[in-house]
């Protein structure tokens, strides 16, 4: 876009001061404004000129001056062209399949529960983290990867850490991968109990795939719009027949379950769809989330400008102190946890390590695709922020906090919430669920229904108004149910060629993907690992997300202080040392939080906080022969001692990889300050270097 | 009216650019990338090579998206 102002530098200069300026008024009102009702416009006009001033000042300057993209290097696409994997592509369809790769149900969820503190200390944390931490590792991964033939993460470390580094980063990316499938389909579970509209639509995801696949396969091969128009006609259709099944009760009884069945259909469908042939689910799902997924991205966007709703929730709550019910734990470090994609996503390294770099024209080209990529996820984050501030603050925390602090009615429900000080009647709480077509929406935690919710009133005030209300909620809940489950699919294959990858440097027998029999123990080992977190997330009294979603924020950090750290060391190696303070700044910020985040979930005393405090406050409850609540059981008392234990493990290790990770760093460093050239092991310079797509 | 048909020529040839980079993008988002690109660098490159039909093709970028796992993740967070 400078090319247009280059013959006029006032004219640039005017430009960039009119969007700082307005860009400040707009943080004004936003942040200063107390007592009266901040409208959502002000919020994206500010969000909108940092992420333009960021990409400008910042963006650029990291691309140009600390990594020095070189426009004479040719890109791996250049090199290898094969018109298949390398490709050279034009950016703006590059970015677009970079952001739909990128774009998830993280940003999505991680801001509506960062919510409870208000939308300011979350909204800050969405736009600082995007542009000094998210960007930043998003484009660095991708230039690295790029300067070696479109190599993975874990072989860049390998390559530049040295083994046991590689191996450390691979433990990992498969715990990353465990627990963000199990914590994904736990908000699918929570958002369909009980509700059979929407486990209606999501059921007949399924058998539409199905059609969807076959008709690809023998009838109209490579149709992928018809196939997809397809498909979202009969999407739609369900979704407008799923009211007809809700309010029939014969029909509805067939959709109506109990969290545990559901889990254990999510389970088994993994399963399924990771051992039958891509073409028959996997890809017609695939396809059918992308574009639905883009297309609601788009429509709610729109929204949000024509409605420009006010915000209702406070800017800041007084949950910032930690007693939150919607997760527990104060401002620093948790907030950095809980809104992990969206400001910083470890996940997103891996895909800047994926199919991107292999089809960059240019390298001046990273810094629009990989910077520009995560500022527009940054934007959805925002987006998500309005969608959960938008509604009434009372009936948010009527629907994200657990059945054991506020009770199964309406009465006892609005008498608590309103004793935090968040005044809301029984009939509000009720007729929310009236208008969305729903028999409660009281403790629906995971942040879908919330959401759903949110976008739900947007989207209904100016398409379809109040009667519509129930079809823009149940669309919501397919459109974020759909891509969950995508990624559940697609995630339980990656798991499994992982495990098979791991377990085959044992028996290299089991190596062999083609193998049936592979292919079923891989899969079996591979949903059973993520299975059991959902199962235990579900029959978990504190309502699963409560105790779940930090372990997942604080995996997916880890592993972008992994990243972070491995792009350190790379600048290092490269001998740009002095602007190494670009990844050095968010790496340490990122180690920090991790760390405790993770130690406190470990030792904290507090026993909302501590996995191991709690686990001894409940222990000694039943030495005691008492019962705790919000468990009913002695049985349930003895599981929620067990899983504590289980999650102390987990957080301990998580510490663990990103200590030992930040240590090899150290060393790396050290021992490239010592070399007197760079010691960096790029692809490229000489010709062309074969290779680079081994495991 | 000349200018009218200027006009309707332009929108013609703006809404024609659209729709087929939408389409190529659209595409590329579910991993399937330019099949006129293929066969164009298949022929320039590769002359006396057998060069896969689209439906071929096709199959063979699906069977890829979801092939052997390192390096196509997608679509988490």
């Amino acid at each position: 876009m400078g090319a247009t102002f280059n013959n006029s530098a006032w004219q640039t200069k005017v430009l960039w001061t009119a969007i700082a300026l307005l860009g400040a008024v707009s943080f004004a009102i936003v942040a200063l404004n107390r007592g009266e009702a901040v409208n959502a416009a002000w919020l994206v006009i500010a969000a909108v000129c940092v992420y333009f001033l960021a990409y400008r000042f910042y963006g650029l300057f990291v691309a140009n001056r600390a990594l020095g993209v070189d426009a004479a290097r040719p890109t791996p696409a250049r090199r290898h062209n094969d018109g298949l994997d390398y490709v050279p592509t034009n950016r703006y369809v590059l970015y677009g399949h970079h952001f739909a790769a990128i774009a998830g149900a993280g940003p999505l969820v991680g801001p509506v529960l960062a919510a409870q503190m208000g939308y300011l200390p979350g909204t800050l944390w969405i736009l600082a983290g995007a542009v000094f931490a998210g960007a930043v590792q998003d484009m660095t991964v991708l230039f690295l990867s790029t300067r070696r033939d479109g190599r993975s993460l874990g072989d860049i470390v390998r390559a530049e850490m040295g083994p046991i580094a590689g191996t450390i980063a691979g433990i990992g990316i498969l715990l990353i991968c465990v627990i963000v499938l199990a914590v994904l389909a736990l908000v699918v579970v929570k958002a369909l109990v009980g509700s059979p509209w929407g486990t209606f639509a999501v059921f007949c995801t399924i058998p539409i795939a199905l059609l969807m696949g076959i008709y690809n396969q023998f009838i109209r091969p490579g149709h992928i719009g018809e196939m997809s128009l397809i498909g979202c006609v009969l999407l739609l259709a369900a979704l407008i027949y799923g009211r007809t099944v809700s309010e029939t009760p014969a029909l509805a009884a067939y959709f109506d379950f109990k969290g545990e069945t559901l889990a254990l259909i999510i389970i088994a469908y993994g399963f399924v769809a990771s051992v039958l042939p891509v073409w028959l689910l996997l890809a017609p799902r695939d396809y059918l989330s992308t574009f639905l997924k883009i297309g609601t991205i788009a429509l709610l966007a729109v929204g949000i400008i024509i409605v420009r709703p006010d915000l209702q929730m406070p800017a800041v709550t007084k949950f910032i102190d930690g007693s939150g019910p919607v997760w527990s734990g104060s401002v620093f470090p948790f907030l950095f946890i809980t809104i992990a994609c969206g400001a910083v996503s470890g996940w997103h390294s891996l895909i800047a390590s994926g199919t991107t770099p292999k089809m960059i024209e240019d390298e001046r080209q990273i810094a629009f695709i990989g910077y520009g990529g995560m500022l527009m996820e940054s934007f959805v984050a925002i987006m998500a922020m309005i969608g959960a501030s938008v509604i009434h603050p009372g009936v948010y925390f009527a629907m994200n906090s657990s059945a054991g602090l506020i009770g199964t009615t309406a009465e006892q429900a609005a008498q608590v919430i309103s004793s935090w000080g968040f005044v809301v009647t029984p009939d509000e709480i009720a007729q929310m669920a009236k208008d969305v077509g729903e028999t409660t929406i009281m403790s629906r935690t995971g942040g879908a229904p919330t959401l759903a919710v949110g976008m739900a009133s947007i989207l209904s005030s100016f398409l379809g108004g109040p009667t519509l209300m129930g079809i823009w909620y149940h669309f919501a809940i397919l459109f974020e149910a759909l891509f969950i489950l995508t990624t559940v699919d697609a995630g339980t294959r990656v798991l499994r060629f992982m495990i098979q990858d791991l377990i085959g440097n044992a028996v290299p027998a089991f190596k062999e993907t083609s193998s049936w029999t592979n292919n079923l123990i891989g899969s079996a080992l591979s949903v059973a690992l993520w299975g059991y977190f959902l199962f235990v997330g579900v029959i978990d009294p504190f309502g699963g997300i409560w105790t779940l979603w930090p372990l997942f924020g604080t995996a997916n950090q880890m592993l972008a202080a992994i990243a972070l750290t491995v792009c350190t060391v790379v600048l290092f190696k490269m001998k740009r040392e002095r602007f190494a303070l670009v990844t050095i700044a968010p790496a340490t910020w990122l180690v920090v939080c991790t760390t405790t985040a993770g130690l406190e979930k470990v030792f904290s005393p507090d026993p909302n906080v501590g996995f191991i405090s709690h686990a001894l406050k409940y222990g000694d409850a039943i030495a005691a022969g008492q019962l705790l609540a919000p468990a009913k059981t002695l049985a349930e008392m003895t599981r929620i001692v067990v899983n504590d234990y289980i999650d102390a493990t987990l957080a301990a290790v998580f510490v663990l990889v990103v200590v030992a990770t930040v240590i090899y760093g150290l060393i790396s460093i050290w021992k490239a300050l010592a070399s007197p050239q760079p010691t960096a092991i790029e692809i490229g310079l000489a010709g062309a270097v074969a290779g680079g797509r081994h495991a | 009216m000349p200018d009218l048909h200027e006009l309707f020529d332009r929108s013609a040839r703006a809404a024609g650019a659209t729709l087929y980079w939408t389409t190529r993008a659209a595409r590329l988002m579910v991993g399937v990338p330019d099949y006129e690109t293929y066969v164009a660098h298949r022929r320039a490159n590769h002359p006396n090579e057998p060069i896969m039909t689209y439906v071929e093709f096709f199959r063979e970028r699906q069977q890829a998206r979801y092939a052997v796992g390192k390096g196509r993740f997608r679509g988490c967070c």
